[in-house]
């Protein structure tokens, strides 16, 4: 009844049609604008693409091979070896490419696992709704208040220790955020006037997840995802470190973890412990960036430009005096 | 001199890819106390932005010009200062959509004494008492003072934004749409409960709304804005009967009368943006009566007699003088 | 631009394209852990309590009321997005109130929706091409590609965003208010429904486009099969672009008849007061408003007897009993449930 006009509307109407007029739509070209407006997604995306480049560049970067040493053990950064070399006197910049190969790989299996469980279940919950929703959302209230790492410890004493069962670990602790998060995007993306017209048109149930809801909430799922990631690397980063990953693999948390074991910190090889901290906490860094900026993006009522001074501009109009005072 | 004046008020709004939008381009208007106008036109006209910019509440990506002066003062502040003194103590507003604006978890008593409290113009049990009476004022009980807006109606809710806005007891009311979401027989009893505060308060009252009925029933006089600017002014019966501007005309003409027998009228095309520069008549495209002069010289707001203003050549040309307005 | 346009009689005769009888729909209000423990009789929303309409080819029937009077959900009921409780809707004569949605689908293309807000109906990912194509592709209906182009402009075509080629390509976003409520109007025609239920269809739109939708709208039923329901709480509107008006009060049809019957002589007391609160342009038009004191109650406690006694400015003591019936005011044609209308 009547029209909605609030003031960022009503720029919206001076300006012609345009985009920017949905909630969670932020045009076709989302990616490139949202890059193109926040800083904090560039560099955030950038930092990721570097890391991800390197772990794909591995077998032809790796200046070391990181079975064979080629020093003493715990030998000091030296030009040759700008990292220095860890316990075993393998050199510290091939053990981080390696590590940074597996941590991300397995970085991103778990999330793939827990979107596909996650996302699933919060598909099914968040558009069937009714009975089902309540029955998924139980099970899925069950596994969050489970005590993470417990679980993880039992189940990797329980089963062994290897780099799948790591992944499947993981995404065990993390598709429970994600159902949540997917949803709640599919509950809301499903009471767009546009779904209940295709609704009303006969459309199937799947043509509208699939041609209409989950499109819809893409950039948000974008966002998920990267989000997951990061945390996936931390879940593995810790869970390596406490001795819970796979022994044979190395990944950035068994660098940490072996230095750990063999006093490297006492040994004063600072060059051990902090390069692969430093290198998760650059990738978590990275995701968080690059995630949260599309976030801001979808989320425009979020902006508190209200709760600043109102400090507009004033211009004297031309041919008047300026004021003073 | 009136109450509250508004000179050559011009805003322009920054756009995120650069460029401006020159949102309001040369506003003039003054209300008398106890006066009520309409300032009237379809979405994206400006007639919002000005009503926000006479309060200072434009957000930072606005640029402003112009004077706007409330009994003889100028009260249009330089960057920098942040509060205006007078807003809500001397001029007030109800916001579009206020129903659906209120704190959720402040009780609505609450919110008619926070604006008392801190213009410093009533507090603790004084402020409260105030605040009951307003809510009586607005008909609604005093004690409903202690409920949450989400137990309201909307036409309760509205009622209680009204009572927030008159809390400092200002002497200027500016309305922005304050029926458009209501029901017709809610409307009405809004409509009826402003006219008569303005009219016990000696308040001035701006209403901004598209519908034009709602001012023909509430306004004496009424503003017509087109594309950032004002095109007519004049008394609600000359806008109807004798209007001297093509838009206020086909505005009426689009407007459907329950009991008419003419046909409803449609205006083709659509408003002009307003990043681009205009060159001529901004009205001219959808005109049925534009000649070659609308084309290059975009027309000024001229007074044609008493309270009357139109910005249209047919007014002063004569070689259109041939044509009448209708 | 004022058109003339021919205001005659509407085909008329025939069977009903649209018969609704006894309809009754209601949702279960949720009590909550607290109403549960405290033992609270269930409470429902009596949104539709016994509609009984019908509509046929070629006619537009308004349906006017203020919010909670049901007739968004009668519009919902009647394309079986809800169900109803009680009641039957037939559909081109065929009875459609207890079909399985798997039933209704191929019926879904004779009835079709055209909704409020222009902004959101149409989905934004999806070109104006894609959109009016997208209900052929789900009932697979207009062979091959080139078939299904030509039907998308022939829809354009009809609802006057002529060159064709000039909106196939553009996104919503890149169209006005007006434009894409006359595309999605172009997504319910692509089907060559029968009925069509338009849910406040210019109420978003700046004033000086409504005129030419509604128009459309007209231009369209009279045509010669399709019949709409306009649902709309602006009575101006119902008055001079529908055949007929049906005023609704919680839930139920408390007059209806043709449009210039009750809107120039109301028979009950409701539409009397409707009627006199709508502002006129006029100013001179200074009619003294009846406006009634507070506003509907809740769909969930409805008044005993006559729903509309406790604000009826005319009420008796009889109207706190009796439920009046839908009966004969000025002629067969309008009616009107007051036990004062003879």
């Amino acid at each position: 009844m009547g029209m909605r006009v609030d003031l960022g509307e009503e720029i919206a109407d001076l300006q012609g049609p345009g985009p920017g007029r949905g909630r969670t739509w932020l045009g076709r070209n989302w990616l490139w604008r949202v890059l193109s407006q926040s800083l904090q997604a560039k560099i955030g995306l950038a930092v990721l693409l570097f890391f991800v480049a390197i772990a794909v560049l591995a077998p032809w970067i790796m200046p070391y091979d990181v079975h064979t040493p080629v020093g003493p053990p715990y030998e000091p950064p030296s030009w040759e070896h700008p990292l220095g070399l860890d316990d075993g006197g393998i050199d510290m910049v091939s053990l981080l490419i390696q590590g940074g190969r597996v941590s991300l790989v397995v970085g991103f299996a778990a999330t793939l696992v827990a979107m596909v469980i996650g996302g699933g279940i919060g598909i099914i919950a968040g558009y069937f709704g009714g009975r089902s929703d309540s029955i998924l959302m139980r099970i899925t209230d069950y596994f969050l208040v489970i005590p993470d790492l417990p679980l993880a410890i039992i189940i990797a004493a329980v089963w062994g220790a290897s780099l799948s069962h790591l992944i499947f670990v993981i995404a065990l602790l993390l598709w429970t955020t994600t159902a949540r998060i997917v949803r709640a995007q599919v509950k809301s993306g499903r009471e767009r006037v546009y779904v209940m017209r295709a609704r009303s048109l006969g459309a199937s149930d799947a043509r509208i997840i699939f041609r209409h809801v989950l499109p819809q909430i893409g950039p948000l799922l974008v966002a998920t995802v990267v989000l997951t990631i990061a945390v996936a690397i931390f879940d593995e980063t810790a869970l390596t470190f406490l001795g819970l990953g796979d022994p044979t693999a190395i990944t950035w948390g068994s660098i940490i973890e072996f230095a750990f074991l063999r006093t490297a910190i006492s040994a004063g090889a600072w060059w051990a412990v902090i390069p692969p901290g430093l290198c998760v906490a650059f990738v978590i860094m990275g995701c968080f960036w690059f995630g949260r900026a599309i976030e801001d993006a979808l989320n425009p009522r979020l902006d508190v430009s209200y709760l600043s001074p109102r400090t507009f501009r004033v211009r004297p109009l031309p041919g008047t005096e300026p004021e003073t005072g | 001199m009136s109450l509250l004046e508004v000179r050559d008020l011009h805003v322009w709004f920054d756009l995120p890819d650069g460029g401006q939008l020159h949102a309001v381009q040369g506003v003039t208007l003054g209300v008398d106390a106890g006066e009520r106008i309409g300032l009237v036109g379809e979405s994206g006209c400006g007639k919002t932005t000005t009503v926000l910019a006479i309060l200072g509440l434009l957000p930072p990506s606005a640029t402003v010009a112009g004077d706007v002066q409330f009994e003889g003062e100028s009260i249009r502040r330089d960057v920098g200062e942040t509060v205006q003194p007078r807003r809500w103590k001397d001029i007030s507003m109800v916001f579009q959509g206020a129903m659906n604006a209120r704190n959720p978890v402040k009780t609505t008593e609450a919110q008619i004494t926070e604006p008392m409290e801190f213009h410093g113009t009533a507090e603790g049990a004084k402020a409260r008492r105030i605040a009951g009476e307003l809510l009586e004022m607005v008909g609604i009980p005093a004690a409903a003072g202690s409920r949450y807006p989400h137990e309201f109606s909307g036409g309760m809710r509205q009622r209680a934004a009204l009572a927030m806005a008159l809390a400092c007891g200002p002497k200027v009311l500016l309305a922005d749409e304050p029926t458009t979401a209501l029901d017709v027989m809610v409307q009405a009893q809004i409509l009826e409960l402003l006219t008569g505060l303005a009219h016990d308060l000696g308040l001035a009252l701006v209403l901004v709304t598209h519908d034009l009925p709602v001012v023909a029933q509430v306004c004496e006089r009424a503003a017509v804005m087109y594309a950032g600017e004002i095109v007519e002014t004049g008394r609600m019966d000359d806008l109807f009967h004798a209007p001297r501007h093509p838009y206020t005309r086909l505005l009426f003409a689009a407007t459907p009368d329950l009991y008419g027998e003419e046909d409803v009228a449609s205006i083709p095309g659509a408003p002009p943006r307003l990043d681009r520069e205009i060159v001529g008549c901004p009205f001219r495209e959808r005109c049925d009566r534009a000649f070659e002069r609308c084309r290059d010289e975009r027309p000024a707001l001229l007074p044609l007699g008493a309270d009357r203003m139109a910005a249209c050549h047919l007014n002063d040309d004569p070689v259109a003088a041939g044509f009448a307005h209708r | 631009m004022a058109e003339r346009s021919e205001r005659g009689p509407v085909a008329a005769g025939g069977p009903p394209l649209l018969e609704v009888r006894d309809l009754f729909t209601r949702y279960r209000v949720r009590g909550g852990i607290v109403g549960a423990l405290k033992r609270e009789p269930r409470r429902f929303v009596r949104a539709v309590d016994g509609v009984s309409l019908s509509l046929r080819p070629g006619e537009m029937l308004a349906l006017v009321g203020e919010s909670g009077c049901g007739k968004t959900t009668i519009a919902q009921t009647i394309l079986r997005l809800v169900d109803p409780v009680s009641g039957t809707i037939a559909l081109e004569g065929r009875d459609i109130t207890h079909l399985s949605q798997r039933e209704l689908r191929p019926i879904r293309r004779t009835m079709q929706m055209i909704y409020q807000d222009p902004y959101e109906s149409l989905d934004p990912r999806l070109r104006v091409r894609q959109a009016i194509e997208e209900p052929m592709l789900i009932h697979r209906l207009g062979g091959k590609r080139a078939a299904r182009e030509r039907r998308i402009i022939d829809a354009l075509a009809r609802v006057d965003l002529s060159p064709a080629e000039m909106y196939l390509d553009r996104y919503p976003h890149e169209l006005s208010g007006g434009q894409r409520q006359r595309v999605a109007i172009a997504t319910a025609l692509v089907l060559e429904p029968t009925l069509l239920v338009a849910d406040e269809p210019v109420s978003m739109l700046d004033v000086s486009v409504r005129a030419g939708v509604l128009r459309l709208l007209d231009g369209l039923r009279r045509g010669g099969n399709l019949g709409i329901v306009m649902i709309t709480h602006d009575l101006s509107t119902a008055a001079r672009f529908a055949d007929r008006i049906a005023v609704m009060y919680l839930g139920r049809i408390v007059e209806e008849g043709p449009a210039r019957n009750v809107v120039r002589d109301p028979r009950h007391p409701y539409t009397k007061a409707l009627l006199s609160v709508v502002p006129k342009r006029d100013p001179r038009d200074r009619t003294a408003p009846q406006i009634l004191s507070g506003e509907p109650p809740n769909p969930t406690d409805i008044p005993s007897g006559c729903r509309f006694h406790p604000r009826c400015p005319v009420a008796e003591d009889r109207c706190r009993t009796i439920d009046p019936e839908l009966r004969p005011a000025n002629s067969d044609q309008h009616m009107a449930a007051c036990v004062l209308v003879a």
